[in-house]
């Protein structure tokens, strides 16, 4: 191992390359690393990995990442930290990292490369599947590492089989249905400063797989006892493999505190280490095996039926002493050391399996919870499935009786510094469920999800229900039950989840084939969708407002021309078209002769409005129907969803052409002079080409349909050419317009010269609750025949008095622009029962409107079309505006100005 | 994310598929119910604790709709199935896992 430096708290440290932060920590004498979020206690590392509650850090170079345990950062040169009390903070600058993902399908995959995973691998590949070992560790071998050893050499062999993909650094985070997992790999950190600038840091992995074994193992648990928290205070095997493994030479005396004989082999590792172990204190009766007897051998004291009861620390807060019970006598003695290792059994890695909802099941042999599950699908190996390698033998032993004083420093869950007392209370005040009991203490709701404290929580749980003398039954932990895990196993950054998925990259922009002319022109944009459309064209110098007026005032008063080809456009072809179209409109298309188009709305079957738009009839059984542009999608899902699943018998066809169709809208009284002058085939005239009619002409010998459609009302054509040659079209136009000032105008004109006209926007002037005959549209629902939606008029509560309609307002000061969404109340409302004022509708729509002079409106009000002429109150910001209902038509109610 | 089995692409990942709740309700003739029996018909679908047979499309797929047997306590998958065919017995409790 190379010995590199890294900084801590600003202060420079010496390392070996790859081992623990935490493990470079303590043999630099660092013990006290942090302090505890809620009570400011002294702090040191406890564990060996992710499942450690103390030693939180943030890295401060590079990506600044928080809450990261310094027992899993691998050092490397440039590393940098700083101590965590309990929450870190959200980085202000850029993330500079790159973040990607991948998926995989394997036949079966591994998750732990211990042992047992690399035991379940090898069976695997003998049998010919391919296999994915994932692993979070640096290193193939789970607790070998933590032995200093390396993996044996058949399991060598298994590693470098071609059918194994190994990814280590790689920690899978959730277990979902039908065998899916989602991990995480970190894949630069550990190289520091010699991280490739172009290499992922973390990489998500979305795995599917035929099998899942499970082989996650198991983290060592602590006891609970008063001043359990002190720096100085480990779990024995972590002790031990910072001592043998990794050097650590700061301890002179220690202590083991056992339920098992992991305690002992954990005291003679120390002891052989140098490490002068003053005694073992083991809570069961008597203990047999070969860990005990070479530490009896090796001169260690031992002593059963006693434990730990309470600790001492010196001036720096760091243990200094333990105070020793005798479970029997209650007799109690001190002992000074410097190192408690305290082995408290094993917890099993259950998360992953309670993910997707299997229960662990008690065993008290093992004093632990485990899940043995084996089915085609999904198995579990190794100490999940409690195979503790036969000479544990642990005792159900959490920790000594203890007083309330006590009980207030004997800490659950160290980091949201929960003790036995807050418990306590829980209990007191009712709660029985460890569920309830984890939300009222907040046990096991920190960055580490209670992987050491929940099963403290339940083995606490039950020696307050312990069985009395009386005959009371205790409370066994297969009564508690475990606390649900839920994914993620360990905290994922978001920048791992977003990926690439960022800024522009986070959607799809879909633009026209006039994109790069809209922006030569300086066009400001607006997204519908996932659209970029031309909002408004400022000359130089004009404000938003200026340039929407001039657009307005040239389709109103000579000729402009718009961009419509985000409109959605669906083909629709088949015998039966015409009858279909007749189910789905509300009114009839199969009356709609060859050649002409014909405005449709449609509901769903509850009646409410859906979508609109104009349809084209270009042949017997061949339609071109549009949609609004941000409804083109759930409209083509909707008329599949009918034909599929309602209408079998129907011989229908529908493609979306979208994009394969551009218009362009050509608007104002001269309009068709223009258009005259560029397709010379057919007679433009209104006795030859009549209002809702389409032409097939020609322009430069391209095939274009020309269709005499209006949403402004004006006289207006739309010339409908193949996506590739619109730009071509729309320069020849753009040419030609220039001798009548021919003006480009983007949806914010649109929308205020459809306004003007009243013609809705479905999902902008309603709000899913509207029938037609609410946007007094009653003249386009069909008598004659049947379609969607159609019963559900009769129901009467859409005929009930009080519904919203649509309807005009004329703010009474014509320069007031009421704001979209501005809630309407009643002239002079009072308040009603609870001191509200009762409001009657909304504003939908608002603009100026500069052909009128004045601001307009359109908006929802509770029977709103009764009630012409009405005046009402607009309460904004403070101020109370006024105006008045009107119709919804502001501009050439007579439809005069279309032909 | 369920793995999903559409009748015409084999199994793919639930993203791809959007939901539709009961399979098998028929569109009645609105003209013979009662206002409450249509909204029944409207707004009203089952919900079992269990086995369920729902309507699902693979709209970012072959854009088909299909029926899928499937627990909605264990979310276990069973059987798939075309509109208008011949529904397969609902699957044994406990199958899968």
């Amino acid at each position: 191992m190379s010995s590199i430096r890294f900084s801590f708290d600003d202060k420079i440290y010496t390392g070996n390359q790859g081992e623990p932060m935490a493990a470079a920590l303590l043999r630099n004498g660092l013990l006290h690393i942090t302090n505890s979020t809620y009570r400011g206690r002294p702090r040191g590392v406890i564990g060996l990995g992710v499942e450690e509650p103390n030693a939180l850090v943030q890295l401060v170079t590079g990506t600044k990442e928080s809450m990261r345990p310094a027992t899993v950062i691998e050092l490397a040169e440039g590393i940098a930290a700083r101590s965590l009390t309990g929450v870190g903070s959200l980085p202000e600058d850029t993330e500079e990292a790159r973040y990607d993902k991948t998926n995989r399908y394997v036949d079966i995959l591994i998750i732990g490369a211990g042992l047992a995973g690399l035991t379940a691998a090898d069976e695997a590949l003998r049998a010919g599947h391919e296999v994915l070992l994932i692993d979070d560790q640096p290193v193939p071998g789970g607790h070998l590492r933590q032995l200093g050893q390396d993996v044996p050499s058949p399991l060598q062999n298994t590693l470098k089989h071609t059918n194994l993909t190994y990814l280590c650094r790689c920690t899978a985070t959730g277990l979902y249905d039908q065998n899916y997992v989602v991990a995480i790999e970190r894949r630069s950190e550990h190289l520091g400063n010699a991280a490739p600038a172009n290499r992922t840091r973390i990489r998500v992995w979305h795995i599917r797989a035929d099998k899942v074994v499970l082989a996650t193992g198991a983290f060592q648990r602590p006891l609970l006892f008063a001043n359990n928290d002190r720096p100085g205070i480990m779990l024995s095997h972590t002790a031990a493999t910072y001592v043998a493994v990794y050097g650590v030479k700061i301890f002179n005396t220690a202590v083991v505190v056992t339920v098992d004989n992991q305690g002992y082999r954990d005291a003679l590792r120390l002891h052989q280490a140098g490490v002068k172990v003053q005694g073992v204190y083991d809570a069961r009766p008597a203990a047999n095996g070969p860990g005990v007897e070479a530490t009896k051998a090796a001169g260690i004291p031992v002593r059963f039926r006693s434990t730990v009861l309470d600790t001492a620390a010196n001036g720096e807060g760091l243990l200094q002493q333990v105070t020793i019970q005798d479970l029997d006598t209650k007799e109690i003695f001190q002992t000074g050391a410097d190192l408690l290792a305290v082995s408290g059994g094993w917890t099993p890695v259950a998360d992953l399996a309670t993910h997707i909802g299997i229960k662990p099941t008690w065993s008290a042999a093992h004093a632990a919870f485990l899940v043995n599950h084996a089915t085609e699908k999904l198995l579990t190996t190794g100490m999940l499935a409690g195979d503790f390698g036969g000479d544990d033998d642990p005792a159900m032993f959490f920790g000594p009786s203890l007083d309330t004083e006590q009980a207030r420093s004997a800490f659950i869950d160290l980091q949201r510094d929960s003790t036995l007392y807050d418990l306590q209370r829980a209990v007191g005040a009712g709660l029985s469920s460890i569920e309830h009991i984890k939300r009222y203490t907040t046990i096991g709701t920190a960055h580490d999800q209670g992987k050491t404290s929940g099963m403290l929580t339940i083995g606490a749980l039950c020696q307050l229900n312990a069985a009395t003398q009386d005959g009371k039954p205790g409370l066994s932990p297969a009564d508690v039950g475990t606390l649900s895990f839920r994914p993620p196993y360990v905290p994922i950054p978001f920048a791992a989840l977003a990926g690439r998925e960022l800024g522009p990259l986070s959607d799809p922009i879909r633009v026209t084939a006039l994109h790069q002319w809209h922006v030569a022109q300086g066009a400001v944009f607006e997204d519908v969708g996932q659209w970029k459309r031309p909002w408004y064209f400022p000359r130089s110098g004009e404000k938003m407002e200026d340039a929407v007026k001039r657009e307005c005032l040239a389709a109103r008063e000579a000729v402009a021309v718009m961009d419509a080809s985000t409109l959605g456009k669906i083909d629709i072809q088949g015998p039966d078209a015409a009858v279909f179209l007749d189910r789905i409109y509300t009114n009839m298309f199969s009356t709609l002769p060859e050649g002409q188009c014909r405005y449709g709305l449609m509901c769903k079957a509850d009646g409410i409005v859906f979508d609109d738009g104009v349809t084209t009839r270009l042949g017997k059984n061949h339609f071109l129907m549009t949609t609004t542009t941000g409804g083109a999608a759930r409209v083509l899902a909707w008329l599949e969803e009918w034909l599929q699943t309602e209408s079998p018998e129907l011989q229908v066809y529908c493609t979306s052409v979208t994009e394969h169709i551009a218009t362009i809208a050509l608007v104002g009284p001269k309009s068709r002079q223009l258009l005259q002058e560029l397709v010379t085939d057919i007679d433009l005239s209104k006795e030859a080409f009549p209002f809702m009619h389409t032409r097939e002409a020609t322009i430069d010998g391209i095939p274009v349909r020309i269709a005499r459609i209006s949403f402004s009302g004006e006289l207006a054509f739309e010339i409908n050419v193949t996506w590739g040659y619109a730009r071509h079209i729309w320069e020849r136009v753009w040419a030609i317009g220039r001798a009548y000032e021919l003006t480009a105008y983007g949806t914010e004109t649109m929308h205020v010269l459809r306004a003007e006209k009243g013609y809705v926007i479905v999902g902008q002037d309603t709000d899913g609750t509207q029938t037609p005959h609410d946007l007094n549209m009653s003249w386009i629902v069909s008598k004659k025949k049947e379609f969607i939606g159609k019963r559900s008029f009769q129901l009467p509560w859409l005929q009930a008095a009080g519904r919203q309609q649509l309807v005009g307002l004329l703010p009474d000061n014509v320069n007031d622009i009421i704001p979209e969404g501005a809630y309407i109340t009643a002239l002079n409302a009072t308040p009603d029962a609870f001191g509200k004022i009762p409001h009657i509708g909304f504003v939908t729509s608002a603009y100026y409107s500069p052909t009128l002079k004045r601001s307009f409106a359109l908006a929802l009000i509770a029977d709103g079309l009764t009630r012409m002429g009405e005046v009402v109150s607009l309460p904004i910001e403070g101020k109370l505006l006024s105006a008045t209902i009107c119709d919804a038509i502001f501009i050439d109610k007579e439809n005069l100005r279309r032909d | 994310m369920l793995y999903i089995p559409c009748p015409h692409c084999g199994l793919r990942n639930e993203n791809e598929f959007h939901y539709g709740a009961e399979a098998g309700v028929a569109y009645p003739d609105p003209n013979e119910l009662s206002d409450s029996e249509w909204a029944e018909y409207l707004h009203i679908r089952a919900n079992p604790k269990g086995w369920l047979a729902e309507r699902w499309v693979h709209f970012a797929g072959c854009g088909k709709w299909f029926n899928l047997w499937r627990n909605t306590v264990t979310h276990e998958i069973g059987p798939a199935y075309l509109p208008f065919t011949k529904q397969p017995k609902a699957p044994q409790e406990g199958s899968e896992k």
